[in-house]
């Protein structure tokens, strides 16, 4: 296969960037997208040239680093996929691909095509967790039974990888499928309703300051995440802030 | 109140009350209307009653107007937010593969059906504003029909009105639906509200139209 | 050659670390908040021991080379984790899990710390639920087990095929919670350069700022290094791309000793190789091997048809199959620990039989599972007398709701459907078991620098069991690490701030520069991935699934070669102030050339074969391992001396007083 990539280049934060086209010839269809890059790397290297930056780490679809927008989507065209496990045979010989960094305010390019997802760690940071000690002296785990539907639930919210595919495919740049993904995952279990009020307010605030768009329920994030995150996390985090805000 | 709407989701929240309203007032609006097909009787009564009600016209009406101008200036607000986040377009956007156009589109829409409303209150309500509160005429309960059939006799009006009545739809198409999620609706009945919104938002602007047409075709 | 003291503490075996803990100096609270401690690498060991640390009140620094704490590579670890909880009621405790796990680890671990791992293995689920870590429950609202190889009760938890994802993400939630009280600072995109020794003592680190390629000085009481494994010294492994030895290699050169580095974990069911693009190798879970029958063809006609895509595998009747794992191993049939499985794999392949292109291949097949769920499925749906499509539609209905996602994941990756044809799979490098040799209380052979998790050799012996890594890494980062430690920092409540700006640090500094400048300006022309599929290509060839003398010692002689090689004609493109992945790519690289020989060093000096180390000579007539307990029942620490080659062998004695050792058996 023979491919025309347009990538996008720039140097640092502060630099101006721009996209420059480079051509690849014997990508194979059982190659992972970011395979190709290396060996479009590779030919770069040989060249003496600068190699493409961009995030990956574990390619298997679950450390969530990888974050390319693809022919204008997260993660390429391929649906439930992080980029590490888009195959190029999900391209055709001749194609054009047009590959740019996650665009947003809160997720400043570092370079090429990498950028910085703090803001994600800093809103987890704000109350993301539940308060407890970590001395191993809680109660024994089967104290409490948790509804297996709710504990799944909590669980299918908790697979969020953290990519930022959401908030590259949301129009403004929204990133409330995440933080409603990890309020769900504590509003869900008994252990977690404890702190919920103070959680989803301190969660939101964080997010609103991180210069995130607001949600105008597009339902892009959805489809794009990686792990298929559902909306209906978005509608429990906006019950769960909206009756936190009136009990105070 | 001030602070909470600091927030995202008060302001969606906020919003999408504001919206629901809308949604109900268009319902009632539509109601009424929908009489005139019927000739002037109930039409003129029903109008007659919302127009000099004191409940009507000095607190549901001002609650309205409210309602109307925080939702485009919210809308507007939170469009510029939005914007904002994003300061580095990009190049290829394939917001098709996972979004409606309407969804997309709601400023455009929007702006639309604003800029009928400005076509609306010109047609009807400052007429009628004037009518009873400055010029203070005699109170004349029959005088509503012969004045909405009048107005349908331009065709270029009535054009105007089909096509923003088609806006209307498309903003309401996702709109609608997403004041549901916005007040944190649980979804468990997510495709009854999804069906039940979609048809509202196609069956009144479609009804508004057939009113339109109706009028205009009955006088040619 | 000197004996190594692993300051097991006395007493019987269930007491002892109750002693310990009884006995260890402690620091008052007071006092924790003038003491720093820097930890590298956040994954479940790291960021558990750092979360940990900063709450009982030190100040911690922690270290990443990732963008976020959440995405160290324990977030990739499917199965489950192992807990002696007996929820079952199947005749479960601390000892039998004890006992599993060092039979697992082929005898070759120390009694002591594996039993405090039992015994802190339960408080582990109690901690992780507390957090809001969503394991799998049944509908009772009770947590749910399953089992997993090698053992004889149900003791593993899980979440679905993602339960190192949660586990870490709960240490990372911990994490989080200190880091708003401002006792942990996080440095993401940082990777240890050095580790920095004042008066003999571990007191800081060297780290580039992998954004702005500054080089940075911190200082800290004791460095706890939670880096994980060297699996990557294959190149190709399960391993995520940036997974390195760097920072317990550098501690290595600066006094701390490297056991077993020759344990290596070869894991049977992994997605065969597709082509020289290949970057890495995706696992597919281990329970896959509860209801897949591995075979491959009897005949190899029939496996260089299959191979070329003539034969369909489904085509082959059965009595054309060899199902080798059932043949040679009838008692344990498909679930033989990893060890056996993979070498059995590999012995078919290189016998001519393999299933794929590459010849390294072999089925997963689901087919009889297929028939016995659908049968059982129309039997209990009060189906009488099901048609041969139904069967075999409602026993895919049941596979895919067991293990559904693995399908599709394996679907995604080779474009084939699990459904309709065997999976296939092959073995790939996974985990590696040695590490930093630590002492009872997980200190190095450098004073203050500790080792968890993955990273340090202990507690699997030469062999780990599946869902025991989890546990071993919450075990140390929650429960052991920040007790042991304070033992030693009690002295340390005196000593003030570690200034940074002794001749200590700038000597530190200046190698990491001197270092970084050498591998910028090698002005070669090959790129570092070259180098480390060459690498990988001699250490899966002569030091993998089975070695033998004549192989390691020419591996010895390669890798010392490519490595000098390496330095004079490596290219790193780009400048070392700014992101430069190549660069860090060529410094990983370049230890893992130092790794590998000591690596090849430590398997040609061990005589036996055990666990993950197979030595060809050392086998019983039937090729099954054959492990010398006379003379090989120590762990061999080695000490850096200028060459990897030239590392000297300390011993440490392996006590066995509460097990017997015996031969494992799987027939």
């Amino acid at each position: 296969m023979k491919l025309t990539l347009k990538i996008w280049r720039q140097k640092n934060a502060e630099a101006k960037g721009k996209f420059v086209d480079y051509q690849i010839d014997g990508v194979d269809g059982d190659m992972s997208f970011l395979e190709m890059l290396d060996v479009l790397n590779e030919q770069l290297v040989a060249k003496g040239e600068d190699t493409v930056e961009f995030d990956h780490d574990c390619r298997e679809g679950i450390c969530g680093s990888c974050s390319l927008q693809i022919n204008g989507e997260p993660h390429g065209p391929e649906k439930l996929v992080a980029t590490c496990q888009l195959h190029m045979r999900s391209f055709k010989d001749g194609d054009t691909i047009v590959i740019e960094p996650f665009r947003a305010k809160a997720f400043p390019v570092i370079k090429d095509l990498v950028v910085d997802r703090s803001s994600f760690d800093r809103i987890q940071q704000s109350w993301g967790y539940i308060s407890v000690n970590t001395s191993g002296n809680t109660i024994d785990a089967n104290t409490i039974p948790v509804e297996k539907e709710k504990a799944d639930a909590s669980f299918n919210a908790a697979t969020c990888i953290g990519c930022g595919a959401c908030v590259a495919a949301c129009k403004n740049a929204s990133a409330m499928l995440f933080t409603s993904a990890k309020v769900s995952q504590y509003a869900l279990l008994p252990q977690g309703r404890v702190e919920a009020t103070e959680r989803v307010k301190a969660m939101v605030r964080q997010m609103d300051e991180e210069g995130f768009g607001n949600c105008t329920n597009t339902g892009a994030c959805e489809i794009e995440c990686p792990k298929g995150i559902s909306l209906e996390n978005i509608a429990r985090m906006n019950r769960e802030f909206l009756s936190a805000t009136t009990k105070s | 109140m001030g602070g909470f709407l600091k927030s995202s989701i008060a302001r969606k929240f906020a919003m999408a009350l504001s919206e629901l309203f809308l949604v109900f007032f268009l319902l009632q609006h539509f109601t009424i209307n929908f009489t005139s097909v019927f000739g002037p009787g109930l039409f003129n009564q029903w109008s007659h009653f919302m127009g000099t009600n004191f409940f009507v016209q000095f607190l549901l009406q001002p609650v309205l107007i409210l309602g109307v101008v925080f939702h485009f200036i919210m809308g507007f607000v939170l469009e510029y937010n939005n914007r904002q986040a994003r300061p580095v377009k990009y190049k290829k956007f394939n917001g098709s593969a996972n979004t409606t156009w309407m969804s997309r589109n709601m400023i455009w829409t929007g702006l639309v059906v604003l800029a009928f409303l400005g076509l609306h209150f010109y047609d009807f309500w400052f007429p009628e504003i004037a009518h009873k509160y400055m010029e203070v005429n005699p109170d004349d309960p029959s005088r509503y029909y012969p004045e909405l059939v009048a107005k349908f006799q331009d065709p270029w009006r009535v054009i105007l009105y089909v096509i923003s009545f088609v806006f209307l739809s498309l903003h309401l198409l996702h709109g609608f639906s997403s004041s549901f999620q916005s007040v944190g609706w649980h979804s468990k009945n997510k495709e009854g509200i999804r069906k039940s919104t979609v048809a509202f938002s196609i069956i009144i602007p479609l009804g508004f139209i057939f009113i339109a047409l109706f009028h205009y075709i009955n006088n040619v | 050659m000197s004996v190594l003291d692993s300051k097991i503490p006395e007493g019987p075996l269930a007491e002892k670390w109750t002693n310990h803990k009884n006995n260890i100096n402690l620091v008052n609270p007071a006092n924790k908040r003038n003491i720093d401690i820097i930890v590298i690498g956040t994954g479940l060991a790291g960021g558990s021991a750092a979360a940990t640390l900063a709450e009982l009140g030190y100040n911690v620094k922690t270290f990443c080379y990732q963008d976020s704490p959440r995405r160290a590579h324990s977030i990739a670890a499917q199965g489950g984790i192992n807990a002696s909880k007996n929820y079952q009621g199947d005749g479960d405790s601390d000892y039998r899990l004890f006992y599993d796990t060092v039979k697992g680890g082929d005898y070759r671990s120390r009694e002591g710390n594996v039993y405090r791992l039992a015994e802190v293995s339960g408080n582990i689920i109690d901690q992780c639920v507390a957090q809001g870590v969503p394991f799998a429950r049944e509908y009772g609202g009770y947590l749910d087990n399953r089992s997993f190889g090698g053992v004889l009760v149900s003791r593993t938890f899980y979440a679905k095929g993602q339960t190192g994802q949660q586990l870490l993400l709960g240490a990372y939630a911990a994490m989080n919670r200190q880091i708003n009280r401002g006792k942990i600072k996080a440095y993401n995109r940082h990777e240890m350069m050095d580790v920095v020794l004042v008066g003999g003592k571990a007191r800081g680190i060297i780290a580039r700022n992998m954004v702005t390629g500054e080089i940075e000085r911190h200082s800290g009481h004791a460095v706890v290094l939670a880096s994980g494994g060297y699996g990557n010294v294959f190149y190709l492994s399960t391993n995520a791309m940036g997974s390195n030895v760097m920072a317990a290699w550098r501690a290595h050169r600066r006094g701390a000793y490297f056991a077993n580095p020759c344990y290596t974990q070869i894991h049977p069911t992994c997605i065969p190789v597709s082509g020289d693009h290949q970057s890495k190798l995706t696992l597919m879970s281990e329970s896959l091997r509860n209801d897949g029958r591995i075979w491959v063809p009897k005949k190899k006609e029939d496996a260089e048809k299959i191979s070329k895509g003539e034969l369909k595998p489904t085509q082959l009747k059965e009595e054309d199959r060899d199902y080798y794992l059932e043949r040679r191993y009838p008692a344990f049939g498909n679930l033989v620990p990893r060890d056996v499985a993979s070498r059995a794999a590999k012995e078919r392949c290189d016998a001519g039989f393999g299933v794929n292109k590459t010849g390294q291949a072999v089925f997963l097949d689901f087919g009889s599972a297929f028939e016995r769920y659908g049968k059982e499925k129309a039997y209990t749906s009060g189906h009488k007398d099901p048609s041969k499509e139904e069967i075999l539609k409602l026993g895919k209905e049941v596979v895919e709701a067991k293990y559904g996602n693995l399908f599709q994941m394996y679907e995604k990756i080779t474009a084939q459907n699990p459904y309709e044809t065997p999976m296939m799979i092959y073995p790939a490098v996974h985990y590696t078991m040695g590490g930093l040799w630590v002492d009872y209380n997980l200190q190095t052979t450098i004073p203050g620098c500790y080792s968890a998790g993955e990273a340090n050799f202990s507690d699997h012996g030469a062999n780990r069991l599946g869902a025991s890594a989890l546990m071993q890494g919450l075990a140390d980062g929650y429960f052991v690490l920040p007790y042991t430690i304070g033992d030693y920092l009690s002295k340390d409540i005196r000593t003030g701030a570690i200034p940074t700006d002794s001749p200590e640090f700038d000597a530190a500094e200046k190698d990491v520069t001197d270092r970084i400048n050498k591998l910028m300006n090698a002005g070669g022309n090959h790129s570092v991935d070259t180098y480390h599929k060459k690498l990988g290509k001699i250490m899966w060839d002569k030091c993998g699934m089975s070695r033998n003398a004549e192989g390691l010692k020419e591996a010895i002689k390669e890798i010392a070669e490519l490595r000098e090689d390496f330095w004079k004609n490596v290219k790193v493109p780009g400048t070392a102030d700014s992101k430069n992945a190549e660069l860090e790519k060529a410094g990983r690289v370049a230890d893992f050339l130092e790794l590998g020989e000591l690596f090849a060093k430590d398997a040609l000096h061990r005589e036996e074969s055990c666990g993950g180390h197979f030595r060809e000579e050392y086998q019983t007539e039937e090729g099954e391992a054959l492990r010398d307990d006379e003379n090989f029942k120590y762990v061999a620490a080695w000490e850096f001396a200028g060459n990897p080659s030239d590392a000297i062998l300390h011993k440490e004695d392996l006590v066995f007083k509460n097990i017997e050792l015996k031969t494992r058996s799987y027939k």
